[in-house]
């Protein structure tokens, strides 16, 4: 099975968005380099999975099945995924860029000797693979030098999930030898943070902030905001990280995903972590003093200004508006 | 316990950054530098684990003279010595390569554990802790925010995606990657600063390490990104410009 080779992660029983993200850009790169697509998953039972890909216009899905691919390791992943790979000789290993990709792939590529071309966002002729640097400020142009197989991981949103067609393919079996003693870590079952009382989710309108607030004492220049607009208030990482707002108020890869009728984000750079949680909103207002911050690049208003006077002239203006 | 932490001098958040004349790197000449954000939780969790359970947190950077700095920052807040890996070309090396030479300057310390942040804030590859254990041949584990010792070895908290976590249990010697937010960050003391001049601070360079390999993967440019949206920036005083945004929110984003 030379060609493009797309793993696809189990989420709750069921192909993850990400993955059909991933699927998305492996046809891409089919395009681009000629080479048929194919599609992998992974586990103690794969059927249902397999099933799933199988729906979707790719040559091959092959089932990796092992007992103990039934809990996801780094070292069960890797060992597993590194024998089909040997066994198959992909050109191209195509990853959806979730937190369980990166435990592992880093190191299914250096026991190859390769480097993953980790967190891409597009491709050009070559291929060229752009992904971006500084937080997002710049955009670099990553090659595959010397030959051999090329890995690459996706990011959350640069393709879209339903850019595969229908299709039937034929679906393969594979046993990886796996030793129980080969497994070095013990992973427990997912639990969840603390109980969820904000569904920032179902928000219609969602003020939030970012570092650019500078201190805690700060927040309630934005609070004020929020109540005006009757908007959930919601925070970028760092803020929480410093306990300034609840953890549940995060947007972003390790918060919540939201997608809201507006959202304003005031002080916030706009880091990739925190884009993938927004970007899918309607509309975007960003006020912030740097004008090459990249939550410009996705914002539909921007205000570059300082936000200690924008944001409370802005709160006067809208309870003039409503009143 | 025997830490070692390896840490990284990134450009300075708000730095504002430009494409120098190769248009393959920025513009290093007036860049202010600092930690790397999550490197700075890594430190923190060693000095946390060195308090509880003694023993010596060595701290690891690798990079051109300037990452001295950094270095002198984390030996100020307590870590008890340095390893300076010496390079000046570390942009030409892919996340192999960076990984393989720290590998081998950790090595010879035989540590019972190694702590990096889980991505850096300028490359932000995300792959360096993860390699390094692949290289060291110890077990991994990433995106952590909790670290308790046990008998067997540790018993880690690792962040999921979506407000999700999961505990996980490994044998020492092992590589943690750490997510930033999970311990509050100290500050250097005015005596750590005094200190921290009289710590040893060894240097290697890549030679020493034998570690020259041609790149698998190449960063052949860099540009401005492209704008995913086409933003109407808003002119004016603090006062036009809330309300001229007043103006947009009522009749043309209709939710005032």
């Amino acid at each position: 099975m030379s060609g493009i080779l797309v793993v696809l992660e189990d989420r709750d029983g069921r192909i993850g968005r990400a993955s059909w993200e991933a699927l998305s850009a492996g046809k891409r790169l089919a395009q681009l380099t000629g080479k048929s697509l194919n599609a992998v998953v992974l586990g103690a039972s794969t059927e249902a999975l397999a099933a799933e890909a199988a729906a979707k216009s790719v040559g091959k899905v092959a089932r990796i099945e092992h007992p103990m691919l039934r809990r996801y390791t780094a070292d069960a992943y890797t060992i597993a995924l590194h024998q089909f790979i040997q066994a198959e000789q992909p050109d191209y290993v195509v990853f959806p860029h979730t937190y369980q990709v990166r435990d592992f792939a880093p190191a299914l590529a250096a026991r190859m000797n390769q480097v993953l071309i980790s967190d891409v966002v597009a491709f050009d002729d070559g291929p060229v693979f752009m992904r971006q640097l500084m937080q997002g400020r710049l955009t670099g142009n990553y090659r595959h030098a010397g030959g051999g197989l090329c890995l690459i991981s996706i990011q959350a949103g640069a393709f879209r999930a339903d850019a595969v067609e229908a299709g039937s393919a034929e679906v393969t079996r594979f046993e990886p030898q796996i030793e129980a003693a080969a497994i070095r870590t013990k992973p427990g079952e997912p639990f969840r943070g603390s109980a969820q009382t904000v569904d920032l989710g179902s928000a219609t309108l969602i003020v939030s902030v970012g570092r650019g607030i500078k201190e805690a004492d700060n927040l309630q220049l934005v609070k004020d905001l929020s109540d005006a607009l009757g908007a959930e208030l919601a925070a970028s990482r760092p803020i929480c990280d410093n306990g300034w707002l609840p953890m549940e108020r995060q947007v972003g890869s390790s918060g919540q995903t939201v997608a809201p009728k507006l959202y304003l984000a005031v002080g916030i750079s706009g880091a990739i972590q925190h884009l993938v949680g927004m970007k899918g909103s309607q509309c975007i207002v960003a006020i912030n003093k740097d004008p090459e911050a990249p939550i410009f690049e996705v914002a539909d208003y921007g205000i570059v200004g300082d936000l200690f006077e924008v944001v409370p002239a802005l709160t006067e203006a809208i309870k003039a508006a409503n009143a | 316990m025997k830490i070692v932490v390896a840490i990284k001098q990134v450009p300075e958040r708000d730095a504002q950054v430009r494409i120098d004349a190769s248009g393959k790197w920025i513009e290093e000449s007036d860049l202010q530098y600092a930690m790397n954000e999550s490197d700075a939780y890594a430190l923190e969790e060693a000095l946390q684990l060195k308090e509880k359970h003694g023993g010596e947190v060595i701290v690891l950077s690798a990079g051109p003279e300037r990452v001295g700095t950094t270095i002198r920052e984390a030996l100020a807040k307590g870590a008890d010595r340095a390893i300076h890996v010496s390079a000046d070309d570390l942009r030409q090396r892919d996340a192999l390569g960076v990984a393989r030479l720290i590998a081998e300057a950790i090595r010879p310390e035989n540590p019972d554990l190694v702590l990096t942040g889980l991505q850096s804030d300028d490359l932000g590859l995300g792959q360096t802790g993860v390699i390094l254990a692949e290289v060291l041949q110890v077990p991994h584990a990433s995106l952590i925010l909790h670290v308790e010792k046990t008998d067997n070895g540790l018993k880690v908290k690792r962040e999921l995606e979506s407000g999700w976590f999961q505990e996980i249990e490994l044998p020492l010697p092992a590589v943690l990657t750490i997510q930033s937010g999970g311990n509050k960050l100290r500050y250097a003391t005015l005596m750590g600063i005094k200190k921290a001049k009289t710590k040893e601070m060894r240097t290697v360079t890549a030679s020493d390490l034998g570690q020259d390999g041609a790149p698998v993967v190449v960063l052949e440019g860099i540009a401005l990104p492209q704008k995913q949206r086409s933003t109407q920036l808003i002119e004016g005083d603090a006062k036009q410009a809330a309300a001229t945004l007043v103006e947009k929110l009522k009749f043309e984003v209709r939710i005032l």
